[in-house]
């Protein structure tokens, strides 16, 4: 469960999220939809402190995960982003082969020994639907691999270390509709076992995969409810506007 | 919490080296600039040795240093910088700036000593000129046309395309460009390397120790033929051959903070021409 | 007005051709050292390997025909006294140079310009069974128990397997280059062991931890280090280093292969941290985050995924440290006590390639064997920096596509 509380973000003068509060279920899909430049990678960054990258950067407001604030100091970042998992825009293999990009995070959080390593690096290349794909050069640099499955890598590596949430930022935008049709398909199976959030410029996306939207925009949720209730009948007319293509 | 311990240390020992580095390089500037400030005086820039290198001054070294400076750039630079508006504009990006850039490279890797080998060879012995200002000043252009290659390569690169084309299309001719557009548009970045390359020249003995350099001379060199005295060398003398190293210590310190000083403003000079871009 | 037009189309010609050939400059000049470096250095094999316009003469009953460079030297340093050493008989050996001839002769007794020298010389010769003569052409011996030894050429293997470099001995001058082709490796790679491990830490301290005003700080620093001469620094290690070496290991002098590598580990780090720093600043942004996402502590990241990002280009900082280390003059002249043995330890003076040419150049006769003996050396030095050069550009091609 994930709990955001009046959040403020800034880049420097630039006030990037302004006094957000969310509630995520578990288990469940939420979207954040919006413009470009509306905040919403940056609302998801916070949910693993991956903003506390960038220089020059300041957030006031609390998120709790499972009841404990994660801004709090005596949180330890790195076990934080291990249980948070998280995929990024474009593919980012580690010039690694396919095998050791998937234990990558295993090997470096010290989970178990080497049958451990096997064992899960072949459950999680199952669990993002590769295994079939892959599993005859798993020595095989990972760059040899399409983008769809360097993608679908980058997830079963987030899956490896066995988090609780998935946090993905516009996960298919680099992909072609058939890969892309793949990761959503992957996403609907994941969500038994995990809490996902997704980040998309793609609303037919959001409404195929999600259970939750939220809307954003300028800095702000406009609007955070029920996917189906959202897409066919929002409350706010910002909401509308942008859903039937007014704007953005 | 093993990894974070682990983290810790080592970032520690990093921060460690990235002081320890800073600190070999002031206390190199600070052992010589504080023997040698007590040293340099205008006598000492002005004056002859004298008593056997233990007192008097470095002048005619300083002047040896300012001719080589002098001739060696005034054959490399002309050169060097032909040398990169050739690669740059006219040769594409085929296998032939594949190569010449390896060249390029291959000349900067080679040892200065051996520059100094091949500059005896050549210009001393074959082609006659004896030990003298012209076989030192060429053998020490050789050693820097790399650099100002690479600068100037360089140089001429960061200048946009938009102002080429701009140009060719007002119907000037591709070598009317480089020479009203490209070259006054590189000109800062240009100088920075003729400056580095200053600073450079002014330092290496290697190369002049079998072509110009002379352990004393009574009076300054009067042409190009005439050999000099010159700043490295004459450190190393003082340093190592002296008739009485104690005494001629304080003098070796002088020298020493004048080289550095040199090479200081010229580091100083070169990333103001660079900031001016 | 249609002639100016003209001068200046083909002016601009000329231009553009001189432009040319300035590209090709490079190249040539290189082509020019090496064919000055060989040329002037190969002749050493085609030099007597005893010192110009003199001979050996034995005794005409002595079995030997010819002895190897390191077989005069012995004889006439008295390390070897017997001919048996070498397969003759077991006769004491009896060395004989020109002045001695005033033992059996009076000045008078050889007349008045020496006409006399070559007759009485083979009457020595001729007398001692055990002798051997060490003579100049113009008073070559004569008689008939008198036998010039064959003098052989600088052989490839006295050369490059010798272990002595003796280039001023009499009568068999030594130019075996292995001391110093060894007291070159340890040097440098003595001072990779310094400068490798502090390089790469400024360079991952400067590309991942420092933040902006402490680069900006740190790089022309970095660039400093990198222009001081290197005289200065050889000064600073004869007067500051050589002596701490000397106090801290207790050794009788300062002048080591310990203090070269030092001082040319300071003159490598700026060539190691800038390539290194480079390399590590272009891995992908989003590699390191994915790294960071999966839990990885920032070190983590930096070993496991940027070091090995960055493989090749700091595999070639190490190459042209190693390069910048080889090819040093002034400064290991300076410090490191030139002596031309064979390196035991990083704590006893060693002479490395460089310092030989510059130490010896200069009194080597052009044209002799000595200074061919030298050029060869620069051959050497050539070679090593060229294939170092070129194996750093061929690292730093294979970078990932």
């Amino acid at each position: 469960m994930i709990e955001a509380k009046n959040i403020d973000f800034y880049y420097g003068n630039f006030q990037a999220l302004k006094n957000i509060s969310m509630k995520i279920e578990p288990k469940t899909v939420t979207a954040f939809i919006g413009p470009s430049g509306c905040g919403k990678s940056t609302f998801l960054r916070i949910f693993n402190r991956m903003n506390d990258l960038i220089k020059d950067t300041q957030m006031e407001g609390e998120c709790l995960i499972n009841g404990q604030n994660i801004y709090d100091k005596s949180i330890n970042i790195d076990n934080l982003r291990k249980d948070v998992g998280m995929v990024f825009q474009k593919p980012n293999p580690f010039p690694k082969s396919i095998f050791e990009n998937v234990a990558y995070g295993l090997r470096v959080n010290n989970m178990g020994d080497k049958s451990f390593i096997g064992q899960r690096v072949e459950e999680s290349l199952k669990d993002a639907a590769l295994w079939d794909e892959v599993k005859d050069k798993l020595n095989k640099s990972a760059y040899e691999l399409s983008g769809g499955q360097q993608q679908r890598l980058c997830i079963a590596r987030a899956l490896a270390v066995k988090p609780s949430i998935i946090l993905m930022d516009e996960p298919a935008s680099a992909l072609d509709p058939i890969s892309t049709s793949k990761i959503e398909e992957l996403i609907h199976n994941l969500k038994n076992q995990y809490t996902i959030v997704i980040v998309t410029h793609n609303m037919q996306q959001a409404a195929r995969v999600s259970d939750n939207t939220g809307f954003f925009m300028l800095g702000e949720l406009i609007e955070y409810s029920n996917t189906k209730k959202m897409f066919l009948n929002p409350e706010k007319e910002t909401t509308q506007n942008y859903i039937t293509g007014r704007f953005g | 919490m093993n990894k974070k311990v682990s983290q810790n240390i080592a970032f520690f020992i990093f921060k460690f080296f990235g002081v320890l580095v800073i600190g070999i390089l002031f206390s190199i500037i600070g052992f010589i600039g504080y023997n040698g400030i007590q040293v340099i005086s205008w006598e000492f820039l002005t004056e002859f040795p004298k008593e056997g290198m233990t007192s008097g001054g470095i002048f005619p070294a300083i002047v040896g240093t300012f001719y080589l400076v002098v001739g060696s750039l005034i054959f490399a630079f002309p050169l060097g910088v032909m040398s990169a508006i050739y690669t740059t504009e006219y040769a594409g990006k085929g296998w032939i700036v594949r190569i010449i850039r390896i060249m390029t490279n291959n000349l900067a890797s080679i040892p200065s000593i051996v520059f100094g080998l091949f500059g005896m060879a050549l210009f001393v012995n074959k082609l006659n000129f004896g030990d003298s200002i012209l076989a030192g000043s060429l053998t020490l252009g050789l050693l820097v046309l790399p650099l100002i290659i690479r600068t100037s390569e360089e140089a001429l690169l960061a200048v946009p395309q938009s102002y080429r084309e701009g140009s060719l299309a007002l119907g000037a001719t591709k070598l009317q460009t480089i020479r009203r557009i490209v070259l006054p548009a590189a000109f800062g970045n240009i100088i920075t390397g003729l400056i580095l390359s200053i600073g450079r020249v002014s330092g290496e003995t290697a190369p002049i120790l079998f072509t110009v350099a002379a352990y004393f001379l009574p009076k300054l060199p009067s042409g190009i033929f005439d050999q000099a005295m010159a700043l490295p060398y004459h450190l190393y003398v003082l340093a190592t051959s002296g008739t009485d190293l104690e005494a001629s210590r304080p003098m070796a310190y002088g020298t020493a903070l004048v080289l550095i000083l040199i090479v200081l403003i010229m580091n100083l000079i070169a990333s103001f021409f660079r900031k001016k871009l | 007005m249609h002639k100016q037009k003209i001068h200046r189309r083909i002016l601009d010609k000329i231009t553009e051709k001189l432009l040319t050939l300035s590209g090709a400059l490079t190249s040539i000049i290189i082509v020019f050292i090496s064919v000055f470096l060989f040329t002037e250095g190969i002749g050493l094999f085609n030099t007597p390997d005893i010192e110009e316009g003199y001979a050996l003469y034995v005794n005409s009953e002595n079995r030997i025909d010819n002895l190897s460079p390191e077989e005069t030297k012995q004889i006439f340093d008295a390390e070897v006294t017997s001919w048996k050493a070498f397969g003759g008989e077991d006769v004491a050996i009896n060395v004989f140079r020109l002045d001695a001839i005033f033992n059996f002769y009076s000045e008078n007794e050889l007349g008045e310009n020496y006409e006399l020298l070559p007759e009485k010389l083979g009457e020595v010769i001729s007398r001692e069974k055990g002798i051997i003569a060490f003579l100049p052409n113009e008073y070559a011996p004569q008689g008939l128990q008198v036998r010039k030894l064959e003098t052989a050429t600088v052989t490839l293997e006295d050369y490059f397997l010798g272990t002595d470099w003796i280039p001023t001995a009499t009568p068999a001058p030594l130019f075996g280059v292995l001391p110093l082709v060894l007291g070159t490796l340890l040097v440098s790679f003595g001072a990779m062991i310094i400068a490798l491990p502090l390089g790469l830490g400024v360079a991952i301290y400067l590309s991942e931890l420092a933040g902006n005003r402490e680069r900006k700080l740190m790089k022309p620093l970095v660039e400093l280090l990198a222009g001081i001469p290197s005289v200065v620094y050889g000064f600073f290690g004869l007067v500051i280093v050589a002596p701490l070496v000397q106090k801290a290991f207790n050794l009788p002098v300062g002048e080591t292969a310990l203090t070269g590598s030092i001082i040319l580990a300071i003159m490598a780090l700026p060539t190691i941290i800038s390539v290194a720093e480079d390399a590590m600043r272009n891995t992908p942004l989003g590699m390191r985050e994915a790294s960071l996402a999966l839990g990885a502590t920032k070190w983590q990241t930096i070993y496991k995924v940027v070091i090995p990002y960055a493989k090749s280009g700091i595999s070639a900082a190490i190459v042209l440290g190693i390069g910048r280390a080889i090819g040093e003059t002034m400064a290991v002249l300076m410090v490191t006590g030139n002596a031309a043995v064979m390196p035991t330890s990083f704590f006893e003076s060693v002479r490395t390639i460089p310092a030989t040419i510059a130490a010896e150049l200069g009194e080597a006769p052009a044209g002799g064997a000595h200074y061919q003996a030298l050029f060869l050396l620069g051959a050497i030095l050539f070679v090593f920096t060229l294939i170092i050069s070129v194996s750093a550009e061929l690292i730093s091609k294979k970078r990932h596509s």
